[in-house]
């Protein structure tokens, strides 16, 4: 299958178009709920959470003996809590500092979570297998059920964030300021992490405990590089993860055998790479190209005045000078000097040059226009 | 005739003028004491700030000046004490109190402008869920006029200057209307300009019968802009009306280097 036969398979085939929903709304509410994680400072908590998942998981199958994904991703639930929980228990009530809190949660609980999965993988139940598919995600186990419950948590998600748009605005902005203002900022806090683990444990399924914190991270950094609104960010958080999904299905659904989760990730880290090359405002290539030109916008208005300095010793200041006098000055070189007659600020008869009335009045006037136009 | 002339040169010059002192405290502080871990940042801080006076807290550095007013604050928890804001408990006059943090609080790229920071301050009175509407958005506007901001109103707030964002941060205080202003060091590492944009709007707000309490760390200065100090190093050293107390004694009991407090006092 190649990719425009997926995208014409993509409504009419069911397990196609359940994946491609799956993906689209997990990536939809990742980015959303990444923006915040990344504008508090804590990229890495989503990272923690899902590996702080993994034993959640396999304790949840080993009460139950089922593979049913709704319990197994409850247990994920409740053990991403108690490693979020942890974490906030570590930074508040010892010195350690937060990546050391999050790092230390991560592998404790990915270690335990690997020691249970080995564990059961010893066990002679034979419905133990494929629990290591949320290690890494496997897409094509998404059934319609899935489907509704990430629909679900999606809808409840914007429904809270519109509520209380300006409450998380304010927190994550200014969470001391929020705080006297008479808000319960402990509240909100509570209520974001909350919704960040309900994701992350949402995708683990999809896209595995390994790489799910960078559905959370991708789309928002590279929503970042765009906007300097936090709603358009969030927005646009939203679009690159719904994008990444179904471009990430897409691709992996027309190529045997690739995996779907990372193929999402790695077509969320393209959106990154694009918008921090091509990004207008923050983007490296603009930045670049804007430094040059104003670099040479300067050159020339050296130039200008080094020319204009010479000038003015006559009482003729159309009076014309040897261009040799200018290789005097060390930004000079023939194109500026060539960029300056175009501009009409000189006129050079062979190998004099003279300045033009209008050059002569902007080379006088520049330091002052420089001054007004920097406040 | 001479006393007369003497008054009003007294008048003229600032640090004369007497404070609008009605005998009403505004903030009452008792018995306060705050430890981040072991060792005492405030020890025993008693502090009556009556109502109406612009007033500096100096000390050396780590002497818990912001401590002291993020604590009367409820930003941070304190070890024991009490606060009353107008014979009150903070908690129920949170309306009364703007808060102006230290700019170097934030994270200054956060994606949002200049107008939206301002608006920040409208959200305590609106309560929770209740959104901005255009009333706070005019409040919010004369705000950044009061600073001198308005042309900047939809700048990207990385893209001011300190100063500026300062005056962002004062707007932003500004809007809450609030009877007493706490302000955590409003003149550090701004210009000239800013400061005495800065210091004027201070005045307006003691004109208009609001109390102003300002962590200030250039001594110089103190008498020239404040009428009452409060002297802090651990413990509360001295606090009045700067004529009275603004002196070497109390600068030297403050600041001198054998100062030391242990819990075993």
């Amino acid at each position: 299958m190649d990719i425009t036969e997926y995208f014409s398979l993509v409504f009419t085939d069911y397990t196609l178009r359940t994946i491609t929903l799956g993906t689209a709304l997990l990536g939809a509410v990742t980015g959303m709920l990444g923006s915040f994680a990344v504008l508090r400072k804590q990229s890495l908590l989503g990272d923690a959470i899902s590996h702080a998942a993994l034993p959640g998981i396999a304790i949840a199958f080993l009460i139950t003996g089922a593979k049913d994904s709704n319990i197994l991703l409850l247990g994920a639930l409740v053990s991403g809590l108690v490693g979020t929980f942890w974490i906030r228990a570590i930074i508040t009530k010892t010195h350690l500092k937060s990546d050391t809190a999050l790092g230390l949660i991560l592998s404790l609980f990915f270690g335990f979570g690997m020691l249970l999965l080995t564990f059961i993988q010893k066990q002679p139940n034979a419905n133990q297998a494929g629990l290591d598919k949320y290690l890494f995600g496997q897409a094509a186990t998404l059934v319609e059920s899935d489907v509704w419950m990430m629909a679900i948590v999606t809808g409840i998600c914007l429904f809270v964030l519109l509520l209380f748009w300006k409450e998380f605005k304010t927190l994550l902005f200014d969470a001391d300021y929020t705080k006297t203002l008479g808000f319960n900022t402990k509240f909100i806090d509570i209520l974001i992490t909350t919704f960040i683990v309900l994701a992350i444990v949402l995708g683990l399924q999809t896209v595995g405990v390994v790489l799910m914190s960078a559905m959370l991270l991708a789309p928002a950094a590279a929503a970042r590089q765009w906007t300097n609104s936090l709603a358009t960010m969030v927005f646009l958080a939203a679009i690159f993860g719904a994008f990444s999904g179904v471009f990430g299905t897409a691709i992996s659904a027309s190529q045997n055998n690739l995996s779907t989760g990372p193929v999402i990730v790695l077509v969320a880290a393209v959106f990154v790479v694009f918008s921090f090359i091509f990004s207008p405002s923050r983007g490296l290539l603009f930045k670049q190209i804007r430094f040059i030109k104003n670099r040479r916008d300067l050159e020339l208005h050296k130039t200008l005045a080094f020319m204009h300095h010479i000038a003015e010793t006559h009482e003729n200041i159309s009076h014309p000078h040897a261009i040799k006098l200018l290789n005097n000055f060390q930004g000079f070189t023939k194109k500026t000097l060539q960029k300056l007659v175009e501009k009409n600020y000189a006129t050079i008869d062979g190998s004099m040059w003279s300045l033009t009335d209008l050059g002569f009045e902007t080379a006088a006037n520049l330091y002052t226009k420089q001054s007004t136009e920097d406040e | 005739m001479k006393n007369k002339t003497e008054e009003n040169i007294n008048d003229s010059e600032p640090n004369k003028e007497t404070p609008a002192y009605s005998g009403v405290l505004a903030v009452k502080v008792d018995d306060l004491t705050v430890a981040y871990n072991y060792k005492p940042v405030l020890w025993d801080i008693d502090l009556e700030i009556p109502e109406g006076v612009l007033m500096a807290i100096v000390g050396p550095n780590g002497a818990g000046k912001s401590t002291l007013i993020k604590s009367i604050l409820s930003i941070l928890k304190p070890i024991a004490g009490s606060v009353t804001i107008y014979g009150k408990p903070y908690d129920k006059q949170r309306k009364l109190v703007a808060y102006v943090p230290q700019k170097g609080s934030v994270d200054w790229d956060f994606p949002t402008t200049a107008l939206d920071v301002v608006m920040m301050g409208t959200y305590g009175s609106l309560g929770w869920i209740k959104r901005p509407r255009q009333k706070e958005k005019k409040a919010a506007l004369e705000a950044l006029e009061k600073v001198g901001m308005l042309a900047f109103k939809s700048r990207q707030i990385s893209q001011l200057s300190g100063g500026q964002q300062q005056r962002i941060f004062l707007a932003r205080a500004l809007v809450q209307n609030a009877s007493i202003y706490f302000m955590d060091e409003p003149f550090q590492g701004v210009d000239a300009t800013t400061e005495i944009a800065i210091i004027n709007i201070l005045k307006e707000l003691r004109k208009a019968g609001k109390t102003v309490i300002v962590v200030h760390h250039d001594l110089q200065t103190v008498p020239e802009y404040f009428d009452w100090v409060t002297f802090l190093n651990v413990k509360k050293i001295a606090t009045g009306p700067v004529k009275d107390i603004f002196n070497d004694d109390n600068l030297t009991k403050t600041y001198g280097i054998n100062y030391k407090v242990s819990i075993q006092e």
